[in-house]
């Protein structure tokens, strides 16, 4: 594929350099849809950081480009300052460690908990939330 | 269908020397603990990386996930 026409990926790279800090989830903060993207969003959420959410379950393009950018083969990823951090068990060893707050360059609040927040329950399979082969 | 005797023979062939412990409830959802020295000096995305790098394209196909800790002795 020639690298002029890749908008999908052109996007993502512009999205990440666009956002100080972005994550790349499976479903959104509100409704992860996933266990490892739950936690690490809420490790973000724990230390009232704002953020920038792509959800890549939409279009499974978004995923493989991302990949194909960061060299890194799972979700979620999160990036600051356009460099990758990690997946979800570096974020959460981050957040234990006091290291995410300085990468973030953001004081961890008072109450926010000691352990890396286990997240929202995944919600189940997003059957009947949107049906993605009617259109 | 992957295993956790797998997975760690195949870490440990990978990365010669280093300490591995993989488990799994249902031999697709995994979780190891690699310790080498090769971590050392690098990144922990690197670190990952590493490890990450030894299983290609299974990782997000019958390895549907890979919790991954790493540490130096």
């Amino acid at each position: 594929m020639s690298e002029q026409s890749n908008p999908i990926r052109d996007a993502i790279a512009q999205a990440i350099g666009d956002n100080r800090v972005i994550l790349f989830m499976k479903g959104t903060p509100d409704q992860p849809m996933c266990g490892f993207s739950a936690r690490t969003s809420a490790a973000l959420q724990a230390l009232d950081t704002p953020f920038a959410a792509v959800d890549i379950l939409p279009d499974p393009r978004i995923r493989q480009e991302l990949s194909a950018i960061s060299g890194w083969p799972t979700i979620p990823q999160l990036f600051v300052e356009g460099e990758l951090v990690g997946g979800a068990d570096i974020v959460a060893e981050m957040y234990e460690t006091g290291e995410l707050a300085q990468a973030l360059g953001v004081a961890a609040p008072a109450d926010a908990p000691v352990e890396a927040p286990a997240g929202a329950d995944p919600a189940p399979a997003p059957l009947g939330i949107e049906n993605r082969l009617s259109s | 269908m992957a295993t956790s005797t797998e997975l760690r023979e195949q870490i440990e062939a990978a990365i010669p020397g280093a300490t591995v412990e993989v488990e799994s409830p249902d031999d697709v959802h995994f979780t190891a603990r690699v310790v080498s020295d090769r971590f050392d000096g690098l990144s922990r995305v690197q670190q990952h990386r590493l490890v990450y790098d030894i299983f290609g394209d299974r990782l997000g196909a019958e390895i549907h996930a890979l919790s991954l800790k790493t540490e130096t002795p």
